[in-house]
């Protein structure tokens, strides 16, 4: 009997194909759309992924205030220092290499040329702990860091701009009353997970920083601590040893709250993609109504179709068809155009994120819950808006229907 | 379908049809009665608002008295729930519309094997049946013709093809000829003579024309709301 219903709907697409074809396309837009969004969103999700990543998965990172969380402000808390980056190392065996960094964004000179860059004043195992490689001359040594000498490494964005061309080995750029050498150029890591640009930034020795760079107040400031945990270790273990080394360390009252936050990479990636899986599913269910849009569509035309086939249905029920049997095909009909549609959607949907992922460089990652998903959806619908007009058609009166015209 | 009730195919006994209620009631059949025998041909004739019309729809088992008995086959259709009477049209009836009713779009070959999908036929016996019962009406070769690509003529022997591809106990045709021009009339009503003699098929057939009735073995002529005449009583007199 499901079979006969088949045969029968497909015959009847194949009569009208051109209306069956303008009939799914609301739900091939609504699959293809639902799908896409996802597809991008699960993109950006594994790109942000592994930009934290990039970072190295064991990196621990201690900030001054509390921990930021959405729509939450950190409030004021003291600085560190550079002695606390000794006492981690000290303190916390785990940690293989400690660096801290203090900037400041100043206006950069050289030549002619001029830019806006934040100045990061840091430590000479800031390459070891970030994960950086330099692509031409040399980081600063410890010697230089104890010197508080003035040389400076620039990121590939800077020395793009202010030297076009020629190396900026041993040339002199100038901000803040300074004069500054350049002794490297840090290999490009592009955008960070925050969209940052990671190479917008001149690095030199903290010593010489905090002597000229940093404002009056803020001379002996650390803003931001980076720890590298030696390979084989938990990271887990080494947040809660350095929390409570910076309790200590801070004069914190046990029933005080921290105010300073420690977190891993990890933690950095979770609450990222959270973000995007949000703005994912957001997007998504924005998407879904076009597809109930759709639904109602393939509704319409089927209740027209049962008009203007009266006398059809008026035939067939004469010639012994069960209510059963019209309201089955009817409904088989409505199920057949709506899952062709998301089949086609489904194609679609390929075509269209496979583009705009290399377009937008975000990597595809291809989900097949969600075009199973997509595809059950497309095939309720089907069911859903079909049986109004199944239903008519199949309580219709054989004689009444004889006589329509 | 038990017991055969003294060898008739059809009982009516008191049967009367109202449409409406109240005021606007409208009694179009007013206590009918007759019998017909397996293998008649009957033509039925009257005036339009008869009730001619309305006897071949409770005799084709698409609508109930209003009281008495239709007994087809032993069965009392009176009695029987919507499903029960499509049942007894799929595998007792065929019906040649007056408007031809095929299916647009769709071929002979496809028409025809209709009634044999819903009976749940294979595909190669639907095939051959219909192929059968097109060339039993004179039209091998032109199978995959879709209605519009066929003349009046043809259309209403694709429609009797289709009547009669289930070999139906009773054939029930409104107006066969009516859309025709009388040279086509007489090839329908060839047709039909010889399904009923040769195929023993029992026929009951509307008609306006005489000359078509002529054809027949028996006339039923309706005059508001009753029989008439009925010339099988002329005949055993």
């Amino acid at each position: 009997m499901i079979w006969n219903a088949l045969l029968l709907a497909l015959r009847e697409i194949r009569r009208n194909l051109m209306r069956a074809s303008l009939t799914v396309l609301g739900i091939v837009i609504g699959v293809a759309a639902v799908i896409t969004m996802v597809t991008l969103g699960n993109g950006a999700t594994a790109q942000i992924t592994a930009q934290v990543a990039s970072l190295g998965s064991n990196l621990v990172i201690v900030r001054p205030g509390q921990r930021m969380s959405p729509g939450q402000a950190a409030g004021w808390a003291p600085a560190f220092k550079e002695d606390d980056i000794t006492a981690i190392l000290e303190a916390v065996p785990a940690v293989r290499s400690a660096t801290g960094t203090a900037q400041r964004g100043s206006s950069l000179s050289y030549l002619a040329e001029n830019t806006y860059t934040p100045v990061i004043g840091t430590t000479p195992s800031y390459p070891e702990v970030g994960n950086w490689s330099l692509t031409e001359g040399r980081f600063f040594h410890d010697g230089e860091q104890r010197a508080g000498r003035a040389v400076c490494v620039l990121g590939e964005s800077v020395r793009k701009t202010l030297f076009a061309g020629t190396s900026p080995l041993g040339e002199k750029i100038r901000f803040r009353g300074v004069a500054c050498e350049v002794i490297g150029v840090l290999a490009p890591k592009g955008q960070s997970a925050m969209g940052q640009d990671q190479d917008d930034v001149v690095l030199m020795p903290l010593k010489a920083y905090q002597r000229r760079v940093a404002g009056r107040r803020s001379r002996q400031d650390v803003g931001t601590l980076m720890l590298s945990v030696r390979d084989g270790m938990s990271t887990e273990k080494v947040v809660k040893e350095v929390t409570e080394l910076m309790r200590e360390r801070r004069n914190l009252a046990p029933n005080e709250s921290d105010n300073f936050s420690v977190f891993d990479t990890k933690q950095i990636a979770d609450a990222l993609s959270s973000t995007t899986r949000i703005l994912t599913a957001l997007l998504g269910a924005v998407a879904a109504v076009s597809l109930l849009v759709g639904g109602i569509g393939i509704m319409n035309i089927m209740l027209v179709s049962v008009t203007e086939r009266t006398r059809e249905i008026g035939t067939r029920l004469a010639i012994g068809a069960l209510e059963s049997e019209v309201l089955l095909q009817f409904l088989v009909e409505a199920v057949a155009l709506s899952s062709f549609g998301g089949l086609l959607g489904i194609a679609l949907a390929l075509i269209a994120s496979f583009g705009l992922t290399s377009a937008m460089n975000l990597p595809f990652v291809l989900d097949l819950n969600i075009m199973l998903l997509a595809f059950i959806v497309s095939a309720s619908i089907g069911v859903l808006f079909g049986f109004v007009p199944a239903r008519r058609a199949a309580r219709l009166d054989p004689i009444e229907a004889l006589r329509h015209e | 379908m038990s017991e055969r009730l003294s060898g008739s195919l059809i009982s009516l006994r008191g049967v009367t049809k109202t449409y409406g209620s109240g005021q606007a009631a409208f009694q179009a059949l007013k206590g009918i009665d007759f019998d017909i025998a397996a293998g008649e041909f009957v033509a039925v004739m009257g005036p339009s608002g008869s009730g001619k019309s309305t006897v071949m729809n409770i005799l084709g088992c698409l609508d109930v008295p209003t009281s008495g008995e239709y007994i087809f086959l032993g069965e009392h259709v009176e009695s029987l729930s919507r499903d029960q009477r499509a049942l007894l049209r799929r595998h007792y009836l065929g019906f040649v519309f007056q408007g031809f009713n095929l299916l647009a779009r769709t071929t002979a070959l496809e028409n025809v094997e209709l009634p044999l999908l819903y009976r749940g036929l294979p595909l190669a016996e639907r095939h051959a049946k219909a192929r059968a019962a097109l060339a039993l009406v004179g039209l091998t070769g032109w199978e995959h013709h879709t209605p519009a690509e066929l003349s009046g003529g043809q259309q209403q022997r694709v429609a009797i093809a289709r009547a009669i591809v289930t070999q139906p106990t009773l054939l029930l045709a409104d107006e066969p000829t009516g859309n025709l021009d009388s040279e086509r009339g007489a090839e329908i009503m060839a047709l039909l003579t010889g399904l009923n003699r040769e195929h023993g098929i029992t026929v009951l057939m509307v008609t306006h024309e005489a000359d078509m009735a002529a054809y027949a073995s028996r006339t039923l002529r309706f005059v508001d709301g009753v029989v008439g005449h009925d010339t099988s009583y002329v005949g055993a007199d």
